[in-house]
């Protein structure tokens, strides 16, 4: 059976062109880019010449802005550990948001347990946005560093980040974005979004797990958490992961030069899976915001079905979903997103996500269009609950 | 007396085999198989309308991530069928499922012995759960005693009614699910903190899943949800 990948906001396959500009270098160019020899500095040039794409594809004033790292969730955990120590001295107060990433909120929740820090978490409206109103009230004068995320990977809710940017600017605090769900659909130009630091990953834009980037303004004063022999000008040692970094730059190359014409079409893909949906299952309610969301994604409710049964069945069809109910993950609690956004648990056990990608086709939606009523017949007719739209949403 | 659910699809071609799909997968057999073929539902809703059972139970909220309704028809003090509605992720449907099985299976389980069903028993027969899923199959054994509850009621038979009454949760500590509401009420609402008060589970795990579920139930009882 053909797989059907809707699961892109997890992660992307590897592209081509990705895999063959990285393959030369792990027994052919394996140099370490320190080393003086001829091997050496072909390594730290081809490093070089990617940190200087990357550099550019990011708009950022010079080289040394851009530090590459082992994960997304490294680069997070460095822009706020690393912030937060290096500016302790000036305060102890980090704002952010209750929609973050984990790799934000338990980074967030280490400074508080351990290092004394306090941490305002902002609320979000029902579309899963921040208001802008709600950052100017919580600023405080020892808040040294604002982190929201550029767009959430559940539901798909695209920040006014240039405007929260500008906030933290007029205050003269850092701000710090994590866009590892923007890198291949956004505009990541860090001058037009006014931010100090941002995070993007390499295994969310068909680029290689296990590389990160956190772009870091010359003037942001931070410190390394990873020491040693130096690398990444200070910011993180250990010999650079020259092919996965090369292919991380290509991968970013690739997905912005394509976005327009790709967002086209995935956000043309996406309103026929949504309205496909929505016309053939009745009580079926679209989460997070109508027209600022990523458009690959639909994060979708379908009332009196809890998420795993219906993930579980669309698995044995080939079609792989991911759900923000509790049986999905390690604690007793639905998906923390949804339940910020004020929905009722009941919504958020019923969670199901889509998230379109670069081989996804018309057939493919066509599948789950054709698959997915059913699925929900089924699982209504064993379901004792029978909740009304209405009721959920008021 | 299997009843195999099929997929109604809005296409005439589209009866795949649901279980062909995937090779590996994240539960037994048994819990797929039951995930997949309930057993003991309701055909039609002019059958669920019109059943006539001598008890009815129900546990949990679609809040909660579980629900449970049971019915269940008694005879010479047996139960004689069961049928089931459940709202939860697979191990809750397969877990109702397979419970509905064990009590009405053979000539059907003495009432007396439904009501010490244990939810370790379900999980036995099921070839296991995956330990975070345990949770998910504590709740069919309480709408099974409420349905015999139920049917004591209906039937005069007031006598035999059993309360939801102190029930042991770790055999080795003797902690009772009494003592984790006592403890929740004093303010513990994590396991951690609960375990300082009544060492439940330290040195028992298995029982650690359900004393999750009871911390959680209790709190949202006496502090609401989040």
């Amino acid at each position: 059976m053909k797989e059907i990948y809707l699961d892109h906001a997890a992660t992307t396959y590897v592209r081509e062109e990705v895999r063959q500009a990285m393959s030369k270098y792990y027994s052919e160019e394996f140099g370490n880019p320190g080393s003086f020899h001829t091997i050496g500095l072909r390594a730290k040039e081809a490093l070089a010449e990617a940190r200087e794409k990357v550099r550019k594809l990011i708009n950022a004033g010079r080289e040394h802005e851009i530090i590459f790292t082992g994960s997304g969730t490294e680069s997070i955990n460095m822009a706020i550990k690393g912030v937060a120590a290096a500016n302790k001295d000036k305060g102890k107060h980090i704002v952010t948001s209750k929609i973050e990433h984990e790799a934000v909120l338990e980074t967030c929740y280490y400074l508080e347990k351990r290092e004394g820090f306090e941490v305002t978490y902002l609320d979000v409206d029902r579309y899963g946005q921040v208001n802008p109103e709600d950052l100017k009230k919580a600023i405080r004068d020892d808040t040294i560093l604002i982190s929201i995320m550029y767009a959430n990977n559940e539901i798909g809710t695209i920040q006014k980040i240039k405007e929260l940017a500008e906030i933290a600017k007029e205050h003269k605090i850092y701000f710090h974005t994590d866009a590892c769900q923007a890198g291949g659909t956004l505009d990541i130009d860090t001058q037009n979004l006014g931010v100090d630091l941002m995070t993007i990953n390499g295994s969310k834009i068909y680029g290689p797990k296990g590389v990160g980037l956190l772009y870091k303004k010359m003037s942001v004063k931070m410190h390394p958490l990873i020491h040693g022999g130096g690398q990444e000008n200070g910011m993180r040692s250990g010999t650079e992961n020259t092919a996965s970094i090369i292919g991380f730059a290509k991968a970013l190359e690739l997905a912005q030069s394509e976005r327009e014409e790709e967002n086209k079409r995935l956000l043309h893909l996406r309103e026929k899976l949504v309205d496909g949906i929505k016309e053939k299952v009745p009580k079926v309610m679209l989460n997070g915001h109508p027209t600022e969301r990523l458009p690959n994604n639909a994060n979708i409710t379908i009332l009196d079905v809890e998420g795993e049964a219906m993930m579980l069945y669309l698995n044995e069809y080939g079609i792989c979903t991911s759900s923000g109910s509790a049986c999905t993950s390690l604690s007793l609690d639905p998906s923390h997103v949804i339940l910020a956004m004020g929905l009722p648990y009941e919504v958020a056990h019923g969670t199901l996500r889509f998230t379109l990608g670069k081989r996804t086709t018309e057939e493919e939606i066509d599948k789950v269009l054709e698959v997915l009523p059913g699925i929900v017949q089924s699982l209504r007719r064993i379901s004792p609950v029978n909740l009304t739209l209405e009721e959920v949403q008021k | 007396m299997t009843e195999t659910i099929k997929i109604e699809s809005t296409t005439a071609d589209n009866s795949a085999d649901v279980t062909a799909g995937s090779k590996s997968w994240f539960y037994t057999d048994v819990v797929k198989d039951h995930f997949f073929n309930p057993r003991n539902l309701f055909k039609t809703n002019e059958e669920a309308e019109g059943y006539q059972y001598d008890g009815m139970g129900m546990v949990g909220s679609p809040a909660c991530g579980d629900m449970m309704k049971i019915w269940i028809k008694v005879g010479d003090g047996r139960i004689k069928d069961c049928k089931w509605q459940t709202f939860g992720c697979a191990s809750a449907i397969a877990s109702t499922s397979m419970m509905s099985v064990m009590i009405s299976e053979n000539e059907g389980m003495k009432v007396e012995d439904a009501m010490k069903l244990k939810p370790m028993d379900i999980v036995k027969r099921l070839g296991d759960l995956p330990t975070r899923k345990f949770h998910c199959s504590v709740l069919g054994d309480k709408a099974l005693r409420a349905a015999i509850n139920d049917h004591y009621e209906k039937s005069g038979q007031n006598d035999k009614v059993e309360k939801e009454k102190v029930r042991v949760v770790d055999h080795i500590a003797k902690v009772t699910d009494h003592d984790i509401e006592e403890a929740v009420l004093e303010g513990a609402v994590t396991l951690e903190a609960v375990q300082r008060k009544t060492k439940v589970g330290i040195g028992n795990k298995s029982c650690l899943p359900e004393v999750e579920q009871l911390i959680r139930f209790y709190k949202e009882k006496y502090y609401g949800a989040d």
